[in-house]
């Protein structure tokens, strides 16, 4: 998801909690939520700095795909959408940035891992964006497939994290529906603009299904987080639920999707579709996708070509409370 | 990286004429205009509001979890605070 293989601690059973520990977990059974001040098993607070961080990163680097196509919108009308978008993710970085500084690590400190590779962001913004049906296919399914996740992260035990998710899922069905709207005035336009929509899906239609993570079988790190309400359902459950809302959606824009093995499954009342390449997850998480390089560099340029600026500001500030202060002594 | 992070501020947004000001969230900002700028930027996107406040976080004190019992459990056998405790005869009419 916009969080992958996060590392968590390994499940404690009962007996080898300390009976802090117990009291933490029976909150979480009864759905109580868990904030700032409250006492948390180290584990927790840095399972959820990681989690919450790389959430917030995803949403940031997020913008990078589609910033690449606000200057070359085919209206006025779809450039203000897109640029309403974007600027939507800078928001939903803030509020996690916001929540991931309530456990005790600053906004600077983030930055600076994400910078030095410390902190990964989604394998999904590590592809490219060649043209505009990629805008449509990546609101529909990368936008869609975030969603899948964020909504049953409302429930999530920490409460600032929660509040978080229940702002951003208000705002991101926008973005999911205006992705589908491009996709349906260009599956619906001249058979150039469908063959476009068509190659597009077919360039994005496994990267989405990564971005849930790997199996549950190879997913090591889940039991511990699933019990901490930090992580709400599996890899495998998400994935299959993505693809039951996804494939008639494809159905009505008259596209196929790239899955020669894709087949309604009346037993499990799904479908059966093909599992990603891993390989290529694990290769694009490591750092050698398509546009890791190109994605980090332009973070890393922005933050040092807006230092002048953060420095000036604060100059300002000091100055400004200087006068002010001098101003109330000449006063009194 | 920078000498000096932006202080934290906290956001209470009014949606209304006439209603509370409620806490939305926090942000950085350098002073207090910059401060109201980010937060019609952040959390006024879709018209949430009409007026915003922001509060320096360090000048926030809160209560501690562990003093939960002490402040808030006397309010629990005081039913007599809340009006459904009294039952008024039908007679009487609407009170």
């Amino acid at each position: 998801m916009y969080a992958q293989l996060v590392k968590s601690d390994a499940l404690k059973s009962r007996e080898e909690m300390s009976p802090e520990e117990q009291a933490f977990q029976e909150r979480i059974d009864n759905g109580e939520k868990i904030e700032p001040k409250d006492w948390m098993p180290e584990g927790y607070r840095k399972t959820l700095i990681r989690q919450i961080g790389q959430h917030a990163h995803s949403e940031i680097v997020g913008q990078l795909p589609e910033g690449n196509w606000i200057t070359r919108a085919p209206t006025l009308e779809r450039k203000a959408i897109l640029l309403a978008k974007v600027q939507d993710e800078a928001g939903h970085g803030l509020y996690l940035y916001s929540a991931a500084e309530t456990l005790g690590v600053s906004r600077d400190e983030l930055f600076e891992a994400l910078h030095s590779g410390k902190m990964k962001y989604s394998s999904i913004f590590n592809y490219p964006t060649l043209n505009w049906a990629d805008m449509g296919a990546v609101g529909w399914l990368v936008d869609g497939a975030a969603i899948m996740n964020q909504v049953p992260l409302q429930r999530t035990s920490f409460g600032p994290y929660s509040r978080a998710m229940i702002r951003i899922c208000k705002e991101e069905s926008f973005h999911q529906r205006q992705g589908y709207s491009i996709m349906m005035k260009m599956a619906f336009g001249t058979p150039e603009q469908k063959e476009m929509a068509q190659d597009s899906l077919n360039r994005f239609w496994f990267p989405a299904l990564m971005m849930f993570g790997p199996s549950d079988k190879d997913s090591v790190h889940s039991a511990q987080s699933m019990a901490w309400k930090i992580k709400m359902n599996t890899n495998d459950e998400l994935r299959q639920k993505f693809v039951n809302e996804t494939v008639p959606q494809a159905e009505y824009l008259g596209l196929t999707v790239p899955d020669e093995t894709l087949a309604w499954n009346e037993e499990k009342q799904g479908y059966d579709f093909a599992e990603p390449d891993w390989n290529e997850f694990f290769e694009v998480i490591k750092g050698n996708g398509p546009c890791n390089r190109e994605r980090l560099e332009a973070r890393v340029k922005a933050w040092d070509d807006g230092e002048w600026f953060r420095d000036g500001l604060n100059a300002f500030a000091e100055k400004a409370a200087a006068r002010r202060l001098a101003a109330s002594v000449a006063a009194e | 990286m920078s000498k000096k992070e932006w202080p934290l501020w906290e956001v209470f947004i009014s949606g209304q004429h006439g209603l509370n000001h409620r806490h939305v969230g926090s942000l950085h900002a350098p002073d207090a205009e910059m401060a109201i700028n980010h937060a019609r930027d952040v959390y006024t996107r879709r018209k949430e509001g009409v007026s915003i406040w922001v509060v320096p976080s360090k000048e926030i004190t809160a209560s501690s979890p562990s003093e939960k019992g002490p402040l808030f459990d006397p309010a629990e056998s005081k039913t007599y605070r809340h009006p459904t405790f009294f039952d008024i005869p039908e007679e009487v009419g609407k009170m």
